[in-house]
C-alpha cells in the first residue's frame, strides 16, 4: 500500500513540474535605435539571453551590452564607453511577464497580442515599463516581439549628443525565437 | 481483528489524501514554481565569474600622434588617415610660426581580422612609402580570463624614393629600404588612464658610416590621459639606445577630440617623418628652442565588411 502510494505521488508531482515549461534562447536579438534625422545609431544584439514560462508568462530578457553591434566601429567605442559605460554595467535586462499570457494557446499555431509589463534595467538603472508585443506560435515554439521605447535621460545615460546626433529616445525592438 | 481494520481503514485514509492533495490541489503549489528572476540572479553571478570581458578603447586611435598605439582598425573597416604636421614654430612670424609649412602622410589602413590590421601610406618626408602590419598578440580582459596587459607586435618597411645625391660609392635599389620592429604592451589601468611600451628596432639596410650599426633600438612610451568624455590628453617620447648620429629623441604632446564620426588629433611634435623609421631615428627638431611643429592627424572610417550579426539580421 505505501509504495503505491509513493508512486502515485510521485506520478502527481511529474505531473505537476511538467505542466510548465520553460522556454528559452541565446540567440535573441534585440535592436537599438536612437537615430536622428543627422545620422543613423543602431546597435543590433544577436546574442541576447531569454527565457519564457508559459503558463505564469513570466519572462526575462538578458543582453551584454557589449554585443551590440554598430555599423560605425567608433560609434560602438562611444556606446559602451561613454553612454552605456558597460564596463561597469556590463547587461542589460527586463524581468516581467506577460500578463495575458491565459490567451495564449500554445498547442495552436498562430499570432497572440501579448501585453510586457516588468522591469527594464539599463546604466545600472530599473523603471517601470510596460507594453504591447505579439507572440507568435510556429511549429509549436513560441517566439516573442515587442519594442520599448527608452528615454535615455531616465536611465542616467547623458551626454551632449543626445538630443541632436542622437535621439532622446532610442527604440529598443526585441524578437526571440524560443526552442 | 477489530485494531487491525482500523489501521487499514487509517492507512487508506491517508493515502487517498496524500493523493488528493497531489492531485486537487493547484500543480504550481507542490510542483514549485521556476522562478525566472531567480534563475537569472544565478546566471548573472555565474557571468560575472565564468564571462571573459575584453578591455577596449586603450586608446582611442591606431596612432597615438606619431606611432602605432596597441588598437586595431576593426574587421572590414578601411581607415583614410591624413597626417599633417606645420613647419617649425621657431621659424617666427615670416614663416607665420610654422604654418606656411607642411609634410603629411596619405594612408590607408585595413582590419582583416579584429587582430589583424594591415596598411600602407605615403610620405612627403623623403618621398616615402610605407607598409605595414600590426597584429594583436594578447588582449587584456577581466572575468573568466584575467589579462592584465595587452600585447601586440608591429612590423613596417619603408622605401625611400628621394633621389639620391651623388655619393663616392654606389648606392644599390635595395639601399633605400628601412624596416622598424615594434612589441607593443599597453595596459588600460581605469577608464581615465592608459599607458603603452614600445621596444622598437628600427633596421637600415645603409646607414651613413661605419661607425653606426644597421640595428638601432628604442623605446617608446605614450600614454592617454581622459579629461572629459570626448577629449584625451597624449603624449609619446621615444628614447633611442643607439643612434643614427645627428638626430634627437621624438617627443609629442597633444589632444585626442573625439567627434561622431571620428577622432581628431590636435599636438606639438618636434618630429617631421610620419612612419616609424623616420620619426623614432630622423627626428631632428629641439623642444628647447621651438623647434616643434603644430600638426594634425584626421581619420574617416568607411564599414568595408559589415559586422556578420549585423548582415544576417531579420530588420
Amino acid at each position: 500500500m505505501k509504495k503505491t502510494t509513493l508512486l502515485l505521488f510521485f506520478a502527481g508531482l511529474s505531473f505537476g513540474l511538467h505542466a510548465q515549461k520553460i522556454f528559452s534562447t541565446t540567440t535573441g536579438q534585440i535592436r537599438f535605435n536612437a537615430s536622428s534625422p543627422l545620422e543613423q545609431v543602431i546597435g543590433i544584439n544577436n546574442q541576447v539571453d531569454s527565457k519564457m514560462v508559459d503558463k505564469t508568462g513570466q519572462v526575462v530578457f538578458s543582453a551584454l551590452i557589449k554585443s551590440f553591434k554598430f555599423d560605425n566601429q567608433l560609434m560602438e567605442d562611444h556606446f559602451n564607453e561613454n553612454y552605456l559605460e558597460s564596463s561597469k554595467f556590463p547587461k542589460a535586462e527586463f524581468r516581467g511577464f506577460i500578463i495575458n499570457i491565459g490567451t495564449v494557446n500554445f498547442a495552436k499555431d498562430g499570432k497572440y497580442p501579448a501585453n510586457f509589463s516588468g522591469t527594464l534595467t539599463i546604466h545600472n538603472v530599473s523603471q517601470k515599463v510596460s507594453t504591447a508585443g505579439e507572440i507568435t506560435i510556429a511549429n509549436g515554439a513560441p517566439s516573442v516581439n515587442g519594442a520599448f521605447k527608452v528615454k535615455l535621460a531616465d536611465y542616467g545615460i547623458t551626454g551632449s549628443y543626445i538630443g541632436g546626433k542622437i535621439a532622446s529616445e532610442a527604440e529598443v525592438t526585441v524578437n526571440c525565437k524560443y526552442q | 481483528m477489530e485494531t487491525y481494520q482500523h489501521k487499514t481503514s487509517a492507512k487508506l485514509f491517508w493515502c487517498i489524501a496524500l493523493i488528493s492533495i497531489v492531485y486537487l490541489f493547484p500543480h504550481n503549489a507542490f510542483a514549485q514554481t521556476p522562478d525566472l528572476f531567480k534563475m537569472q540572479d544565478e546566471q548573472d553571478k555565474k557571468d560575472a565569474k565564468e564571462k571573459t570581458d575584453i578591455t577596449t578603447s586603450i586608446f582611442k586611435s591606431t596612432r597615438l600622434i606619431n606611432g602605432q598605439t596597441i588598437e586595431n582598425t576593426g574587421r572590414g573597416i578601411l581607415d583614410l588617415r591624413i597626417s599633417h604636421r606645420f613647419g617649425f614654430v621657431n621659424t617666427g612670424s615670416y614663416n607665420f610660426f610654422g604654418l606656411d609649412q607642411a609634410t603629411m602622410r596619405l594612408g590607408l589602413d585595413y582590419g582583416i581580422t579584429d587582430r589583424l590590421e594591415v596598411g600602407i601610406g605615403r610620405s612627403t618626408y623623403n618621398k616615402e612609402f610605407d607598409g605595414f602590419f600590426k597584429y594583436r598578440i594578447l588582449r587584456q580582459s577581466t572575468g573568466k580570463v584575467n589579462m592584465p596587459i595587452s600585447i601586440s607586435i608591429a612590423a613596417s618597411g619603408v622605401w625611400r624614393s628621394l633621389k639620391d645625391t651623388v655619393t663616392a660609392f654606389p648606392i644599390n635599389y635595395s639601399d633605400h629600404f628601412s624596416f622598424s620592429s615594434q612589441l607593443i604592451f599597453a595596459r588600460k589601468f581605469n577608464d581615465y588612464f592608459s599607458l603603452q611600451l614600445v621596444p622598437t628596432m628600427v633596421h637600415y639596410n645603409i646607414v651613413p658610416t661605419k661607425a653606426v650599426k644597421n640595428d638601432l633600438y628604442s623605446m617608446g612610451v605614450g600614454f592617454r590621459q581622459r579629461l572629459s568624455k570626448r577629449v584625451n590628453l597624449t603624449g609619446e617620447y621615444y628614447y633611442q639606445i643607439t643612434q643614427l648620429g645627428g638626430y634627437t629623441n621624438s617627443a609629442s604632446v597633444g589632444f585626442d577630440i573625439e567627434t561622431g564620426g571620428h577622432v581628431f588629433q590636435l599636438f606639438f611634435t618636434n618630429s617631421t617623418g610620419i612612419n616609424e623609421s623616420s620619426f623614432i631615428t630622423q627626428t631632428q627638431g629641439l623642444w628647447g628652442n621651438g623647434g616643434i611643429r603644430f600638426g594634425f592627424n584626421i581619420s574617416r572610417v568607411f564599414s568595408v565588411v559589415k559586422p556578420k550579426n549585423l548582415a544576417k539580421t531579420n530588420y
